[in-house]
């Protein structure tokens, strides 16, 4: 689209129909009728009429136009509150200042204050329809008049959403350039961040229109659908999730309610300047050469993205992160292209201005922090000296004495197995690097690895660290959604896969080049849309190292080494990202945990030890499995990989344990004797009932059970054995023992409100958050810039903060106390604490004085009802004793009513029996409490929850 | 103080009067039939006769208004007369005769429109989204009996919600008689969480009323009576009919067919007067498949009453109430 929109016929007036209505000339001739400003209606909601004032500024031609105006504090300062600054808002298209509501309501509370300026730009909103056509750079300069005008002085932040980001982006882009000619004569404003949401930083000329706005800008359909009708305007505000209230998408419309007033949405979107002729192309160019300027002088920048997006995709995501390194990025998990809707919008903003705007000056902020709110508490300092993750793996391949030594043994379903040495492992994995650098890979690039754990995976990984690159490690166990999720928000470069994977990869559409591992046919490779295979990888990379190419230096300690997905067990997985450094750390502490190293094989299906294992120069055996389901692991498959590596670790998921026993009968006298020489076994990632335990022993007889307690974020943070558990007896929730060394456990103890503070106390018997602090805590969550600023907000008392020294410290989400004897306990999910009027409830003790009663096999503690009132309720699933599982939802008898409230010493309004508790996918263990209470809720109310699980 | 307590036949007018007695006041009760209470002067008559109401009202500082058509079926008409009429003849009497405190003893289902009330507090009456006859009814003699409130004549309402105990020939003995003949059923799964009132509770909190009554923030105003301690429909059927000795209900009814059955089983029982209870009424179906509980946090506040029975013992005395007869 390069021509001009055709002239719209003679529409009549609507809303904005008044005295003045066609009157005012133009500069040019009209190509719609004129309007004039009008205030908006007094009683949209969340909408506060007084801060609504018309403003007349000269536009780009230096004629005098009227503006609709946002304005929170058009008088400066109140009630003798100082203000920190402004916030100017754009808004995009086909909205309005209405955009900002929330954000305007929220900055006016927020201490210190800050004014919100949101303008209606001209053509849009309630200012003025001045008849014509606006292009880009007359709107960045129309809103620059506006500033002057209206006289802005001290800190400014614009914030812009969709094509509002790109005038936003330029006007600062402008201020910058203004101030940098008359530092000290001219503007008053001093230009202090730029927040940008769901909005372009650049836009290629060759690209086409994004996403779903191709059809609108077919020739003839753009008036169709823009002006002519409301479907632009509809579907934009059917995009959100939830959707907006009736009575909010009708106050988004109530502007636009005739062709004439909808004459800018059309205007507006003949000006996205697709394709090297449009006339707004260079205007567009220009802004995306002032966000350069922009990130070349760190302006503080937060980038807030609703991925669900149909307009502006994560690429436009990955160009922000590309042109400005330094930004803070945080994704909104649920929202879509009106982002500035999301609850959580307002709250990010004005959180990151108090962190980033006026807490820390941009110059101060290392390189490679972005999204870790290096200002606040607990952000990473500089990395501890110690061996870095290949210094193991070298050692072993250039000792004569252990280069042919196991470094990975696979173990194949028939008991045979593949054993690749130190030696070999380091020359691969140098030969992939080198084929890699020759593809294009490049440091700081994300690279997906998609790969069963085993010999390739360790290489490739390897590989990929050696050469700077980022490792995104996501478990397949988060399924293909939870996968693509990650993949995708991630925003890998490439993706190293399985066929399987890659096939995920090419029909879901995610981002990256491909290479294909495992076995794959040359044809099949294209049809994966492979670049190349791993094997064509490693053989360019040894052609290259054989001429005489060395590998470039090992990254340095503080660069970025790998994202690693939380399990998505608890909401949607969070990428967590490790330094060289921390990774190192991570591995040392899994290490002396588990008591693997050099002569210390450990058998394990979990992929993080393709990592921990040869950082710590011990030997990996991969057990015959299906790794995406730990419950397929049987006794012979374990007892066979125990053999094939003479392992003394075992490390098990917990389905994995609960298989093992089961399938134990099928054990062959030599395969009892291997499982009979396993000196440590350990079982991560949700509870392990301690009966399990003590079954598994009865095959392991040298090991005690250990059952560390951790988190992607920090792995491990405790560690107890199963006759430690025996020892601790029954307390307040799950005993999980003692913090392992590097680590300080401390707690943030709950208010009466059932919420945690700041402070962290490390006294006994208080009952609060667990926070962690340590050393291989993780550095920060990947773009989740709120998540993280939130998970390290904490003030530890001086002998805390000095115990954690150089490490940082980690919320955890968790409810615990400490007992006398410095042992951890877990008392539930934060979220999952019951608050009623008389107490503050943690779940997990009174579930588990609930399931000692006969006739309960698995509890779970909720609340129902206003927090005045609240009542706790009991859902159960009904163990043997009681006649096994119900068939559907039943109020459990008086008698067995009467027990459970009984052995819990609580008041219950009542015990339900129902036929399965939600659990998740992958461990069957962790109980989805938030959906239990949303049920119980109904049920009790009398409506039809329908089936929990 | 001289007090009157009208409707002194019923368990919970029985037992208030003794207790108000108890406290060491002049007690005197107007029922139609004899209540042959120890201590309390007795007069007979209905509260829709002016004459008997006169005399009953007559050297009174304060009255306990209970006296009411409680039932499910039957022609509205009845309900007014005996509700809202006779409530207006008592008002009149009582200022006249120069009563200073007036106890309206009301119901929670005078503000209940039939959508589930989950730990609400006490909101006002509503003549016009109240289901039934009774409900009705009741919420305009409340509203009458507040509207009366003015200096010198202080009135407060009080609404105890589904009062249990040894005795009780409105819910529990019709329970029980219910589940003996398999005529019990369970809405949906019995899963509705109902509020209940041990009866010593309920007195307690007429008491505190007439002892408060002239209090700031008491008069003028209505307060739900509950043990505070909600259960699930399935168990308070099945606590009641274990008390009693009967099996508990396990037959389950959808709501929605209840619901409709019940419509027209109540116009048939009204239209055609028939003697017994009917096995069904929307009401009942209403107030047995969605959930009525309450914030009774405001009521403990201000009449600085607190419920002294716990629900667990409540259903042990009701028990004992049943081996005792």
């Amino acid at each position: 689209m390069t021509t001009e929109p055709p002239p719209a016929p003679s529409a009549t007036a609507g809303s904005h129909a008044g005295p003045g209505a066609g009157s005012h000339p133009g500069p040019r001739p009209p190509s719609s009728p004129t309007l004039p400003a009008v205030l908006p209606p007094r009683d949209l909601p969340g909408l506060d009429p007084r801060w609504s004032r018309l403003v007349s500024a000269p536009d780009a031609d230096g004629v005098e136009r009227r503006w609709h105006v946002l304005d929170t504090a058009p008088d400066g300062a109140q009630d003798g509150d100082e203000l920190a600054g402004t916030l100017l808002c754009v808004h995009g298209n086909p909205t309005w200042s209405y955009l900002w509501r929330h954000l305007a309501a929220q900055a006016v509370r927020h201490r210190p204050r800050w004014r919100v300026v949101a303008v209606d730009q001209l053509e849009m909103g309630y200012s003025e329809r001045t008849g014509r056509s606006r292009r880009l750079a007359e709107r960045v300069e129309d809103l620059a008049n506006l500033v002057e005008v209206l006289g802005l002085s001290g800190r400014v932040v614009a914030v812009g959403q969709d094509w509002g980001g790109i005038v936003a982006s330029g006007w600062a882009a402008g201020e910058l350039a203004r101030s940098g000619r008359s530092r000290h004569s001219g503007s008053r404003v001093r230009l202090a961040g730029l927040v940008v949401a769901n909005t372009a930083a650049s836009y290629p000329a060759s690209a086409p229109a994004p996403g779903a706005l191709k059809l609108a800008t077919l020739p003839g359909v753009l008036p169709a659908v823009t002006s002519r009708s409301e479907l632009f305007l509809r579907t934009t505000l059917a995009l959100p999730r939830p959707a907006l209230e009736p009575a909010v998408r009708a106050a988004y419309r109530a502007p636009y309610r005739t062709r004439a007033e909808r004459a800018g949405i059309e205007a507006f979107v003949a000006d996205v300047p697709i394709g090297s002729a449009h006339p707004s192309r260079p205007a567009l160019d220009a802004v995306t050469e002032g966000v350069a300027a922009l990130a070349a002088a760190r302006l503080p920048t937060l980038v807030l993205w609703g991925p669900r997006d149909p307009v502006f995709g994560e690429e436009f995501l990955r160009d922000w992160r590309r042109r400005v390194p330094h930004a803070d990025v945080h994704r909104l998990a649920t929202a879509s292209h009106l982002s500035p809707e999301d609850p959580l919008f307002a709250a990010a903003v004005l959180r990151w201005l108090d962190e980033r705007v006026l807490r820390s000056a941009p110059d101060e902020q290392p390189d490679g922090q972005a999204d870790a709110p290096a200002g606040a508490p607990g952000a990473a300092a500089p990395a501890a000296p110690g061996a870095g993750v290949f210094d193991a793996l070298a050692a072993q391949a250039g000792d004569p004495a252990t280069a042919d030594a196991p470094a990975v043994v696979e173990v194949a379903a028939d008991g045979g197995s593949r054993t690749v040495g130190w030696g070999l492992l380091q020359r691969r994995t140098d030969e992939l690097a080198a084929g890699l650098l020759a593809l294009g890979v490049q440091p700081g690039q994300r690279v997906s690895l998609l790969v069963p754990p085993g010999a390739d995976l360790t290489a490739a990984l390897y590989a990929v660290l050696r050469v700077g690159a980022v490792a995104v490690v996501a478990d397949a166990g988060l399924g293909v959604r939870g996968l693509t999720r990650a993949v995708t928000g991630a925003g890998v470069d490439w993706v190293v896969g399985v066929p399987k994977a890659l096939a995920a990869a090419r029909a879901l559409r995610w981002p990256g080049r491909r290479i294909a591992a495992g076995d794959v046919s040359g044809l099949a490779l294209r049809a994966l849309g492979a670049t190349a295979h791993l094997v064509d990888v490693a053989r360019t990379g040894a052609q290259r190292l054989a001429a005489g190419s060395a590998l470039p230096p090992v990254p340095q300690p503080s660069a970025q080494a790998a994202v690693l997905f939380t399990s998505g067990s608890t909401g949607p997985a969070k990428g967590v990202v490790y330094t060289h450094a921390q990774l190192a750390q991570l591995a040392r502490a899994m290490g002396r945990t588990i008591r693997i190293g050099p002569g210390q094989p450990l058998v394990s299906a979990f992929a993080p030890f393709a990592l921990f294992g040869p950082a710590l120069g011990a030997t990996c055996v991969v057990p015959a499995m299906d790794v995406t389901r730990p419950a397929t692991l049987t006794a012979g498959a374990l007892a066979d990989a125990v053999a094939a590596g003479r392992a003394t670790s075992v490390f098990l998921a917990p389905a994995a344990v609960v298989n093992v026993l089961a399938t134990a009968d099928a054990l062959t006298g030599a395969q009892r004797e291997a499982l009979a020489g396993v000196r440590v076994l350990l079982s991560a990632g949700a509870p392990v009932p301690t009966p399990l335990l003590q079954r598994v022993r009865e095959l392991m007889p040298l090991a005690d059970p250990r059952t560390p307690y951790g988190a992607t974020e920090v792995l491990p943070a405790t560690d107890v054995g199963l006759s430690d558990v025996l020892e601790a007896g029954a307390g307040e929730g799950t005993c999980v023992g003692r913090p392992v060394e590097g680590v300080v456990v401390a707690v943030a103890p709950l208010d009466a409100d059932g919420r945690a503070g700041r402070e962290l106390v490390d006294a006994p018997g208080v009952s609060g958050e667990v926070v962690v602090g340590g050393e291989h805590v993780k550095d920060h969550y990947d773009q989740l810039w709120l998540t993280q600023a939130a998970s390290v907000d904490v003030l530890p008392s001086p002998a805390l903060r000095a115990a954690v020294g150089a490490g940082r410290w980690h919320r955890t989400g968790d409810v615990g106390h400490l007992d006398e004897a410095g042992r951890v306990w877990i008392e539930g999910r934060l979220a999952h604490v019951v608050v009623t009027a008389d107490e503050v409830v943690t779940p997990v003790g009174v579930e588990q004085r609930a399931e000692s009663v006969e006739g309960v096999a698995r509890a779970a503690l909720v609340g129902v009802g206003p927090r005045a009132a609240r009542q706790l309720v009991v859902v159960a699933e009904a163990d043997a004793a009681a006649g096994g599982p119900v068939a559907r939802t039943t109020v459990a008898g008086p008698e067995l009513s009467q027990a459970v409230r009984v052995a819990t010493g609580r008041n219950l309004a009542a015990v339900l029996l129902v036929p399965a508790l939600p659990t998740d996918v992958r461990h069957n263990s962790k109980i989805d409490r938030a959906r239990v209470g949303a049920w119980a809720e109904r049920t009790l109310a009398g409506e039809r929850a329908g089936r929990l699980a | 103080m001289k007090v009157l307590v009208t409707g002194a036949s019923g368990m919970l007018g029985r037992e208030t009067a003794l207790a108000v007695h108890r406290r060491g006041h002049d007690v005197r009760v107007l029922q139609r039939r004899p209540a042959s209470l120890e201590g309390p002067e007795e007069v007979l008559g209905s509260i829709t006769e002016q004459a008997a109401v006169r005399r009953a009202v007559e050297g009174v500082d304060a009255v306990v208004h209970l006296a009411a058509k409680v039932s499910v079926t039957g022609p509205h008409p009845e309900y007014v007369a005996t509700n809202v009429e006779g409530t207006r003849t008592l008002l009149a009497a009582a200022r006249e005769a120069g009563v200073s405190r007036f106890v309206m003893v009301s119901s929670p289902s005078v503000a209940h429109a039939g959508s589930a009330l989950v730990g609400v507090g006490t909101t006002p009456a509503d003549p016009a989204a109240a289901h039934g006859s009774y409900a009705v009814t009741k919420a305009q003699a409340e509203l009458l009996a507040l509207a009366e409130d003015s200096p010198g004549f202080a009135v407060c309402a009080v609404r105890p919600h589904i009062v249990l105990g040894p005795g009780d020939t409105q819910l529990v003995q019709r329970i029980a008689d219910r589940a003996r003949a398999g005529r019990l059923p369970l809405l949906d799964d019995g899963t509705a969480l109902i509020d209940t009132t041990y009866v010593d509770n309920a007195v307690d909190a007429l008491v505190a009323a007439l002892e408060r009554c002239t209090d700031e923030g008491v008069h003028g105003q209505a307060f739900v009576v509950t043990n505070g301690e909600p259960r699930t429909v399935a168990e308070v059927f099945a606590r009641i009919c274990r008390a009693a000795g009967v099996p508990a209900p396990t037959r389950r009814v959808p709501s929605g067919v209840a619901k409709v059955a019940g419509s027209v089983v109540e116009r048939v029982w009204t239209r055609f007067a028939l003697p017994d209870e009917p096995p069904m009424t929307r009401f009942l179906a209403e107030q047995l498949s969605t959930a009525h509980w309450f914030d009774v946090s405001r009521t403990r506040e201000l009449l600085r009453w607190e419920p002294r029975v716990p629900l667990d013992e409540g259903f042990d005395r009701l028990a004992g109430g049943f081996t005792g007869r």
